[in-house]
């Protein structure tokens, strides 16, 4: 039942736009991997493209041992939930269901129970004679996920299938599917622009921009080690410093930014350095001090965030959003000096010019 | 604005139902008046002119073949007016915008220039017969509504229901036939109601492509008034206003009249 989706250099477009470019992705057997970006980054179409909605320009689709770059829509055998549930409004909840049974040849005994069996799964029995139209939104979606589930399909694409939720609603479809989807160890994509939601449903992410994949990893590794500066700012890295080594002494490296500044970095805290790089920090990375060595700043702005304070501060290398302990409170256009943290910052390769 | 109308609000809404209501009350009241001509108030009431349309073949004639041609171009306008609704919504960002405009094109060309050159082409030029030349000119006629209305109804379909069967294994036509079909029934529906009666009711192109022996019944309506000027008229009038008025109400109790108006 278990089967990895393996993506070759797929590229697609619409008209002469294109929209995906040299896209590669190995989606592991059973693996739920998240590909996660902004509107617009390629990512609906790459679940369009494995649906089989649109035809890549360039490159190969497999499911297993099955090539199904050039297979029609409807004999792909891929469970879809959609973000607007799209569930067929003149069928009752239970022939929703049976629907992908019925196109399969079942018999209508079949449909019936095995359509039962997956409702009650999904706690819905007591509503499988009613319309869709008669179901609130998390119904909608549970029949949907029912839908997608009881044809057994070895692939199942999630299209942000939780964004018309409310919040608390969100959490919990989102554990449900999850653990459906252990459950019966098959493969999924989840396609969402939401962060949290992404890293907290899936094995490994796929942060996506214009057409492209910047870093596909596990949650953990791409929340604390990004591997580019805009991985980085999209995990919330607020401080993005472009330094130049100017001097190396065994691992003791001095670096020189803009407006001037200059900070004394070891390798052994932060791995290897190159000659031109960008310090990442979060604001909890950049310790706001009176004196010491460190990049000088006026503190602007004062936010309170419960464990801390953060500051806007005023740098000759432009804006940067420090932190300072609760128990100083820093006032507004005070002089300081920014420290970074060393274990919490991320060495990026400099950014390729805008 | 929720307080009292003002009184003269209330007159001039008066007045247009006036307008629009009283032609109707003349040729009821005319229908059934004793007189052997057209006359209102009626002088005296009876059904007769009701019986002597059914006694004269002109009329059950020409009845007959408006139906033919109405039934028939309202399935034409159908077969071609369901797959252009469906193509120019489901690929409306695709395809060119002026495309939609050319499916209610029909519309624009005054049915005067329509009938006229229908008669000129294919009837005297391609020598077609006049039942023909007919079904083709109400099917041109008809089909700007039918297209209209149906796109109406797919406007609200959302097509990711579509693709969601055909995820689920159904083959592309077979979900147009299981799925799409059945969620825009009511404007299906609507466009044959509004196809029909269109064709039943119309006389400038019918008017160039009849001639001696096959008309259509506001035709011989036309050609009775010429010759005739007795409450037959008003009686076969009468006929199709209730006709009219009974599928309206169907329409109406059925799917409700927005569906028209969309």
């Amino acid at each position: 039942m278990t089967t990895p989706l393996t993506l070759r250099n797929l590229t697609a477009h619409y008209g002469a736009t294109k929209v995906l470019d040299d896209l590669s992705l190995d989606v592991g057997a059973g693996e739920l991997v998240a590909l996660l970006g902004a509107s617009g980054c390629g990512k609906t179409t790459t679940l369009r493209l494995v649906a089989g909605f649109l035809q890549p320009t360039a490159g190969t689709i497999h499911l297993g041992a099955t090539d199904l770059t050039r297979l029609v829509a409807h004999k792909r055998n891929i469970g879809l939930v959609f973000q607007n549930y799209a569930l067929f409004p003149h069928l009752t909840v239970r022939d929703n269901v049976a629907f992908g049974l019925k196109q399969r040849g079942l018999s209508g005994a079949e449909r019936g129970s095995r359509a039962g069996e997956m409702l009650e799964r999904v706690g819905l029995s007591a509503l499988a004679g009613r319309l869709p139209g008669a179901l609130s939104g998390g119904q909608r979606q549970r029949v949907a996920l029912a839908r997608a589930l009881v044809i057994e399909p070895p692939l199942l694409m999630f299209d942000e299938p939780l964004s018309n939720l409310d919040a608390k609603l969100r959490v919990e479809m989102r554990v449900e599917i999850r653990e459906l989807q252990r459950a019966n160890q098959t493969t999924a994509i989840f396609v969402t622009h939401d962060q949290e939601e992404a890293f907290s449903i899936s094995d490994r992410v796929a942060i996506m921009e214009a057409g492209r994949i910047r870093q596909f990893d596990r949650p953990e590794t791409l929340y604390s080690r990004p591997a580019n500066a805009f991985v980085a700012r999209f995990v919330g890295f607020e401080n993005l410093i472009p330094l130049t080594v100017t001097a190396r002494d065994a691992g003791r490296i001095t670096a020189e930014g803009e407006g001037g500044i200059d900070m004394t970095l070891l390798e052994d805290d932060l791995g290897p350095i190159p000659d031109r790089f960008i310090l990442a920090t979060r604001p909890d990375g950049l310790r706001v001090l009176y004196g010491g060595h460190g990049i000088p700043a006026r503190i602007g702005l004062r936010t309170y965030v419960g464990r801390a304070y953060h500051y806007q501060a005023e740098t000759p290398a432009g804006n940067l959003v420090a932190s300072g302990p609760l128990g100083q409170p820093r006032e507004h256009g005070e002089t300081a000096r920014l420290v970074p943290e060393p274990e919490q910052c991320s060495i990026l390769p400099p950014e390729a010019a805008a | 604005m929720t307080g009292r109308l003002h009184p003269a609000l209330i007159a001039f809404a008066f007045i247009v139902y006036f307008f629009l209501m009283g032609p109707l009350v003349i040729v009821v009241g005319a229908a059934l008046s004793d007189t052997g001509y057209l006359t209102f108030p009626p002088q005296g009431l009876t059904l007769h002119w009701f019986e002597r349309i059914f006694e004269m073949s002109a009329f059950r004639r020409t009845l007959v073949t408006s139906f033919q041609v109405a039934a028939i171009s309202t399935c034409f306008a159908l077969v071609i007016g369901i797959p252009a609704a469906y193509a120019l919504n489901r690929y409306r960002v695709q395809l060119p915008g002026w495309l939609s405009t050319l499916f209610v094109l029909p519309v624009l060309i005054p049915e005067i220039v329509l009938g006229f050159s229908l008669l000129r082409s294919i009837q005297v030029g391609a020598g077609l017969p006049v039942v023909s030349t007919l079904i083709v000119g109400h099917t041109l006629l008809v089909l700007p509504y039918a297209v209209r209305v149906i796109s109406a109804s797919l406007a609200s379909f959302d097509f990711t229901i579509e693709e969601a069967a055909v995820s689920l294994g159904s083959p592309p036509v077979k979900t147009f036939f299981t799925i799409v079909l059945p969620n825009v029934k009511a404007g299906v529906i609507a466009s044959i109601f509004l196809a029909f009666i269109t064709s039943i009711n119309d006389v400038s192109v019918a008017l160039f492509l009849t001639g001696p022996g096959i008309s259509t019944l506001p035709i011989q309506i036309l050609a009775h008034v010429e010759q005739f000027f007795d409450p037959v008229i008003a009686s076969v009038s009468v006929l199709l206003m209730v006709l009219t008025v009974i599928v309206m109400a169907v329409v109406e109790r059925t799917l409700g009249l927005t569906f028209l108006t969309k």
